[in-house]
């Protein structure tokens, strides 16, 4: 047990610290969920960080990345948040497919998918949900069905992040059409672009658009874009998920970040903070370093060999409902500010706490529900009996 | 960085969980409180035999030269066999300050068994087992004191904890070893290190309690299957699971050398809390049976109960998390800061 940094860390640090105060945007960029300018924007910043060789730093060189270990990608991570730098349009990308393919892949889907990935030439979205398969996802009832040299896609897809604008997407489904449950779903890249693909941006509670419904009809792929063989859909779905859950979608820097300002939101009220929120905020700034105390032992864990299972369902259940507490403390302190949007001219930093809240209220649920992931904690976990 | 136990922590770690497994069960401490007693004097003598008590008091002293995270674990593995012999006191708080305050005989005898030193301190006020102790150690801020057992008069206060017999202290004589500065230093380290190996008992007693509602959740039918089956079952253990995970790392970056008193403030809140969740959720799974001594339940609900508010209530400790928020920087590259 060493919990100092090298010399070697501590130098990574000062590298990364000084290319992100040379390259981040002065000002952030427009949402990349409202506007398709904003997708743009965002899109052009992957390619400046690529360019730098920081768009994905675990990944092997060839595919764009340093071949780094998992501390560097968490004092990495640190350093990003820390600067400010506009969040990853790529993450369906970057953190769950890329992984993914790394994991399932054929040699030719790693070389044809993964540098464009990391350059953001290519942003994906994620089409697993359907209208009647939410948190029950083996009810999957889009058809994948083979015709010569191409499957041909229909079905129904919905709360697809990213859809209104990616490029590309990743979809469960049906490649067996007598299969019921589990068995006989296959991954399926699709090109969003391709004919019969008709996206509907969703409305959602924060007024951005950031999923779709995906209605697919006669959608024609090369069969060579299934990952892994037909039928090991869900088993390589469950993988991705467990990427999802676990370490890379949620940096614990990002909760640091905003304790962090969290604390100087308080301050900012000086003596008139009330104890309770006073306590409040101490238990904001004391999650997110349990949380990033927690991830650091798992990656010390992984990098010694290990393996994560069903610890990362607690990992989603722990950052979604700090998420929220965080938020909620600081919208207690705004009081009559906390409803304002963000450019209402009373507003001053309050959009941003209300932005932060309403996003943090969908933690809860993506990524697997947080009563989803209390089953499996309970199953897998501690051993009790499925139900 | 390398936020993993070493091999040698760990062989440690499973000596003393193999000692306790073998020689302090939930039957072997019932017998002992049923006879009234709170102290088995054989289990103590062979945790004296494992050099344990010693484990942070120098090699040139007579004890192992370790540091607190080489033993953080031996201290949870106590706490999840709920221990009675004041171990952790004596190895985490106890000889480590004699050691502090050059006391190198008195260390010698406690090494070998032929003393025991009670603590009264601001945080911890009532003694454990007073009457079997040789001496007294008294610290307040201004002065620390040291008394033999004639020097002091005890007053027994009964706990809701059959394990704890524990006593108030006044003082009728004792010579002072540390004043002013010494004394108010030497209160803050004690403090600290009472309040991470109360943390680290606190763990263990968490994850047990979980682990013997499991067993019970996987055994008792209700409604013809086993109520473990049911959601809302297994999301009130699922959760008291999720704060034991996000508990012990805090705890274990607690025990690094140098790691900060805020850090330690953490661990103690985060431990409680998780010990607070698993044995209260215990008591609900088990049902009408969780509400009796019939099953251990009971034993670790009480346990946690003393645990997390002696050594530093939650409050105390959450004021100087808090403090320290609002007077140090805070963001991702503080999270292994150091105390300056």
């Amino acid at each position: 047990m060493d919990l100092t940094y090298s010399e070697q860390e501590i130098a990574f640090r000062a590298e990364v610290r000084a290319w992100m105060a040379e390259h981040v945007p002065e000002e952030p960029l427009p949402s990349f969920d409202a506007s398709r300018e904003g997708f743009d924007a965002h899109r052009a910043w992957e390619a400046v960080l690529n360019e730098g060789r920081w768009g994905m730093v675990t990944w092997p060189e060839e595919f764009g990345g340093r071949g780094l270990d998992l501390i560097r990608w968490l004092i990495f991570e640190e350093e990003y948040y820390a600067a400010r730098a506009p969040l990853r349009v790529n993450q369906n990308g970057i953190f769950l497919l890329g992984p993914t393919l790394m994991e399932f892949g054929t040699e030719a889907q790693k070389a044809r998918f993964l540098p464009k990935m990391a350059t953001g030439e290519e942003i994906w979205a994620q089409a697993w949900s359907e209208p009647q398969a939410g948190s029950d996802l083996a009810a999957v009832r889009a058809k994948a069905v083979r015709d010569g040299d191409d499957y041909v896609l229909s079905g129904h897809k919905i709360w697809s992040s990213r859809a209104v604008y990616a490029d590309w997407a990743f979809g469960l489904f049906r490649t067996d059409p007598e299969s019921e449950r589990h068995r006989g779903l296959s991954l399926i890249l699709f090109d969003l672009n391709s004919p019969g693909v008709v996206r509907q941006p969703i409305h959602q509670i924060n007024g951005e658009h950031g999923f779709a419904e995906l209605i697919l009809e006669d959608v024609r792929v090369p069969a060579e874009n299934i990952v892994g063989a037909e039928g090991q859909g869900w088993k390589i779905c469950m993988a991705t998920a467990g990427f999802e859950r676990g370490l890379m979608l949620r940096s614990p820097a990002r909760y640091q970040v905003a304790a962090g300002a969290l604390a100087r939101l308080a301050h900012s009220r000086g003596d008139a903070l009330d104890p309770v929120l006073r306590a409040r905020v101490a238990d904001a700034a004391m999650n997110a370093e349990a949380y990033a105390l927690s991830i650091y032992a798992t990656a010390s864990r992984l990098e010694a060999g290990g393996k994560i299972g069903a610890e990362a369902s607690t990992n989603k259940i722990f950052w979604s409902e700090m998420d929220i507490a965080l938020h909620e403390t600081a919208l207690d302190i705004l009081g009559d500010r906390a409803e304002l949007l963000p450019d209402a001219p009373g507003a001053q930093d309050a959009g941003t706490w209300l932005d932060g809240y309403l996003f943090a209220l969908a933690g809860p649920i993506y990524a697997g529900t947080n009563e989803i992931q209390r089953n499996i904690i309970a199953e897998r976990m501690l051993g009790l009996p499925r139900g | 960085m390398e936020f993993v136990f070493t091999e040698e922590q760990q062989m440690m770690a499973e000596m003393a969980q193999g000692f306790l497994a073998d020689r302090c069960t939930t039957a072997d401490l019932r017998k002992l409180t049923d006879s009234g007693d709170t102290f088995d004097a054989d289990r103590w003598a062979g945790l004296v035999d494992l050099g344990l008590l010693g484990a942070l008091v120098p090699e040139s002293a007579g004890g192992l030269g370790l540091g607190r995270a080489d033993v953080i674990q031996i201290a949870t593995a106590c706490g999840a066999a709920l221990l009675p012999e004041p171990l952790v006191d004596v190895m985490g708080v106890v000889l480590p300050a004699l050691n502090d305050l050059g006391q190198d005989a008195l260390v010698a005898d406690v090494l070998k068994g032929a003393a025991h030193v009670a603590l009264v301190h601001p945080d911890a006020q009532l003694v454990q087992d007073a009457p079997r102790g040789t001496h007294i150690l008294v610290m307040t801020p201004e002065a620390v004191t040291l008394a033999g057992a004639e020097e002091v008069t005890l007053t027994a206060q009964p706990s809701i904890d059959p394990a704890r017999a524990l006593s108030s202290v006044s003082m009728d004589g004792g010579a002072i070893i540390a004043q002013d500065a010494e004394a108010f230093a030497q209160v803050a380290r004690s403090g600290a290190a009472g309040a991470l190996f109360a943390a680290a008992q606190l763990l263990g007693i968490a994850q047990k309690a979980i682990d013997i509602s499991v067993a019970f959740a996987c055994e008792r039918q209700q409604f013809g299957k086993p109520i473990g089956s049911y959601q809302a079952i297994k999301h009130h253990l699922a959760s008291a699971q999720v704060a034991v995970e996000f508990a012990r790392p805090v705890l274990h970056a607690a025990a690094a050398p140098a790691a900060t008193a805020a850090r330690i403030a953490h661990a103690k809140i985060a431990c409680g809390r998780a010990a607070d969740l698993a044995t209260r959720s215990a008591v609900q799974v088990h049902g009408g049976m969780g509400y009796t001594q019939e099953t251990d339940v009971h034993l670790y609900l009480k346990r946690a109960l003393a645990l997390r508010r002696i050594w530093g209530s939650e409050t105390d400790h959450r004021n100087r998390y808090a403090a320290r928020l609002e007077t140090s920087a805070f963001g991702p590259d503080t999270l292994f800061a150091k105390e300056a």
